[in-house]
Formats: C-alpha cells, structure tokens, sequence
C-alpha cells in the first residue's frame, strides 16, 4: 500500500474502533440514575413522562407553557402549588418506588417516577 | 338591502316550517348567516329569525328575553397570545352595553382568573359592575379553582350554591342549571360531574314539566369533543339522560375558547368564544393552550354569545358575536355544526 493509503487506513480504522467504543452497550441516559433529574412540562405534557432516579433523588420539574400546571401525585405523596410559565417544584424521594402523579388542572397529563 | 334579505328568509322559513328540514335547506339557512342572524332550535328543528326582530327593549314584556353569556375571561394571564385581558374584557362589557336590549343578566361559564388570585376577581367584579345588565350568574372554570380547592371562589360567587358550586334558578319559565366539572379530577381523565352533583341535578329536574326549556351550563364542554385534550367530561351522559325528556335543552360551555356546536335530539350544545385568547382547533397543534394570532386578528377571535328566549316556539337562539365586526360572522359560518 501506499503510505497515503496506509495513513488512510489507519485513520478510517481508528474511527471505527473508536465508534466501536462510543457504540457499545452501556447504561443509556434513560436508565441510567442520577441523583438530580429534570422533567419539562411542555405543550400539555411531562418530558419524559417516566423518569427514573435512585432513592433521595429530586427532580425538578418546570413549567413552559404558557398555561399554569401542578404536578400531584395519585397517592397523595406530594403536590405542588400551581405553578405558572417558568416556575419550578422539586421533591426529593426517599423511598423506593413508582410515584404516578398528574397535573389536577388538566388531568389528561399524566407521568410516573421510578425510584429504585 | 335588509328587507329584502329579511322577506327571502322568512320564505325559506316558510319552506322550512311546512317541510321539515333537511339538511341541505338547514345549511342554506347557514350560509345567509350573520352577525345580524338568529338560528334557533325549537324541539330539534331549526328555525331561523333576523336578529333583533321582536325584540325590541320592552316589546315582549315578561315573555321573550336575552341574555348574554361571557367565558374564560382569564383575568391575570399576560402572555403574547394576549397581553391585556382586562381590555378584551372591558371591549366584551362595552358590546353588551351597545346591544339594543339590556340582557336580562349574564352567564359567565368560568376561568374567570388565571392563577385563582384575589386581585384577578377583583379586577373582573370591577369591570362586571360598568355591565348593563346587573345580575351575574358564575360558574367556576379549572383556573378558578387554583387555590385550596375553589374554596375563594365559593366565597365570593357560590352563595346558595351546594357542593362545589352547582346550582338552579328559574327565570320567565325557562329553568337554569349551573353545573361544575371541573373540582376533583381524576389522573388521566376530563372533565368531571360526580355522583354527589348527579344526584343533586335527577332530584332538582324530577317533576318538572317536560315543556319546561332547559338550560345547563358548565365550564368544560359536556360532549366530549377532544378527549385526547381533555376537551369532554367523562360522566354527562349520566346527566345528559336525566334532561332527554325534556323537548328543548341547551348546553352552554365553554374552556376550549372557541365556537363549537352540535344538536342531538332535542339538545343544542354550544361553547363560547373566550373574552381573552383564542386555543387552535382540535388536533391542529401539539396541545391546547393559548394561540397566538396577528394582533388585528385577535378581537375577530375573542367574543360573546347573545341568546334569545322566544316564547312563541319555546326556544333558545344562540347568537355568536366576535368582539370586532367584521361584517360577515366568523361564528356561525365556521362553526362546527354537527347533528347527532
């Protein structure tokens, strides 16, 4: 081979394994806990829906609507005041779990966090 | 111009009126639709009038009368879609007060605030009181409900309401239900009556007379228009029969800040126009939610809703008028007219 060629090569073969290393399986940002977490509220509805943090995790939540929205849990573990466009609410969990809650002014949003 | 058009619908009328009606006429009728024009439903059959014919201020003493219905006045939101409520408001009362009868009283069908604050119904009592038409009938929408559960809300406007706020009142014959669905909503669902309140609304209906009009109104629609947008109220079917018997019923909403109508029978469905931003049409954007639209647009998209009671059929024609005049009605050309 050519020494270009070989520069090349070796080149194109360094990408690969380094695409390799990038591409192999490890815990995606889905599943993998953190102890803060972020969830949206966006046009009607939480992003990502269904989060998943270890235990004594918060999550924040935060309001980008143009509409005021309150995120209360289905089983009365926590609930937020109403909060307008930008405002925040933040839980910590201490307990291991799943934690459906919902927004009670437009109860058609729904989501769940995954404590585990 | 007017006479002439006036003596070509009352023509029709006369077809309709012998005829029955069949679609095809009935949206014929539509399409000389106005903001001058009245269609009424009278047992299930259209019938169309030129507005103010008859009424007159005092023409029909104690027998025909109007009143006006105002919704979702969002008093404290301030965003782009529109950044004074309070103006849109006061453009809304100013209407009132230019109709050539004073409304016998208003209905406002709810999200009278924004955020439930104090200052917010203040502001919207201030404005209410420069209203011609002094008696003012609330139900509360879920923004008024913000704060401990509605609890301020029933203070200031839930006197000799029960539960949450529901209520009746009979006024020239016609018999009026004040309904709220929108306290206690359950994860995932829409709009809510509840067995309590649908208890309440078979006793306070039982032995009425069947030729009695009914009026029901309440904040969230009770068809279900958009479930997927929360746009129904998962339990009015239940109340929905208790008025079947009745031979002419009108449900007045609001909350999805736009005309939307249907007729089933007997019942006439209608949502107002909101006094302070309009929401897209269902499915046609990511959510519900404030819309924005040019500013010279936003007063044909903001409104009241006019309805006249004619004794002579025992019916309600619901009028539809867009803050701005725009010569043509936006409302009932565009409206969603569906018969079930």
């Amino acid at each position: 081979m050519t020494t270009a060629k070989v520069w090349f090569t070796s080149i194109a073969a360094s990408v690969v394994v380094a695409m390799l290393f990038v591409a192999s399986p490890r815990v995606t940002a889905n599943e993998q806990p953190s102890a803060a977490a972020e969830v949206k509220i966006d046009n009607f509805s939480f992003g990502p829906q269904t989060i998943t943090v270890p235990v004594g995790a918060t999550v924040t939540w935060t309001n980008h609507d143009d509409i005021p929205h309150t995120i209360v849990s289905t089983d009365g573990v926590f609930k937020s005041k109403v909060r307008d466009t930008d405002e925040k609410f933040s839980y910590t969990f201490t307990k291991a779990g799943t934690y459906s809650y919902f927004c009670s002014v437009h109860p058609k949003m729904t989501g769940t966090v995954v404590v585990q | 111009m007017p006479d002439k058009k006036q003596d070509l619908i009352d023509e029709k009328l006369q077809d309709l009126n012998n005829d029955g009606v069949d679609r095809r006429g009935f949206l014929k009728c539509m399409a000389w639709a106005g903001t001058g024009l009245v269609w009424s439903m009278s047992g299930g059959i259209p019938v169309s009038r030129a507005f103010a014919k008859g009424m007159e201020k005092g023409a029909h003493k104690g027998a025909d009368f109007t009143f006006v219905q105002i919704s979702d006045s969002h008093i404290g939101f301030n965003k782009p879609a529109n950044p004074d409520v309070t103006a849109t408001l006061q453009t809304a009362i100013n209407k009132i007060n230019a109709m050539p009868h004073t409304p016998d009283f208003i209905i406002h069908t709810g999200d009278l605030s924004q955020l439930s604050k104090p200052s917010e119904f203040d502001t919207l009592d201030q404005a209410l009181k420069g209203a011609s038409a002094k008696q003012i009938y609330f139900v509360p929408g879920e923004h008024d409900m913000l704060s401990d559960n509605g609890e301020q809300f029933l203070q200031r406007y839930g006197k000799g309401t029960k539960g949450t706020g529901w209520y009746s009142f009979d006024h020239k014959g016609v018999h009026f239900v004040g309904l709220v669905n929108v306290a206690n909503l359950k994860a995932g669902g829409m709009g809510s009556l509840g067995h309590e309140q649908l208890e309440w609304l078979e006793d306070d209906l039982e032995g009425r007379s069947a030729s009695t009009p009914i009026v029901l109104f309440a904040h969230i629609p009770l068809w279900t228009i958009y479930p997927d947008w929360g746009w129904g109220t998962d339990d009015s079917e239940q109340a929905l029969s208790y008025v079947k018997r009745f031979g002419s019923v009108t449900v007045l909403n609001g909350h999805i800040h736009q005309i939307m109508q249907k007729v089933e029978g007997k019942v006439s469905f209608h949502t107002a126009m909101s006094t302070a931003f309009p929401q897209p049409a269902p499915g046609t954007a990511p959510s519900a939610g404030p819309m924005k639209v040019p500013a010279d647009q936003l007063q044909r998209v903001l409104g009241i809703t006019d309805v006249n009671y004619l004794v002579s059929g025992r019916s309600l024609a619901v009028v539809d008028s867009p803050l701005a005049d725009s010569g043509s009605s936006a409302s009932l050309s565009e409206s969603t007219l569906r018969r079930g």
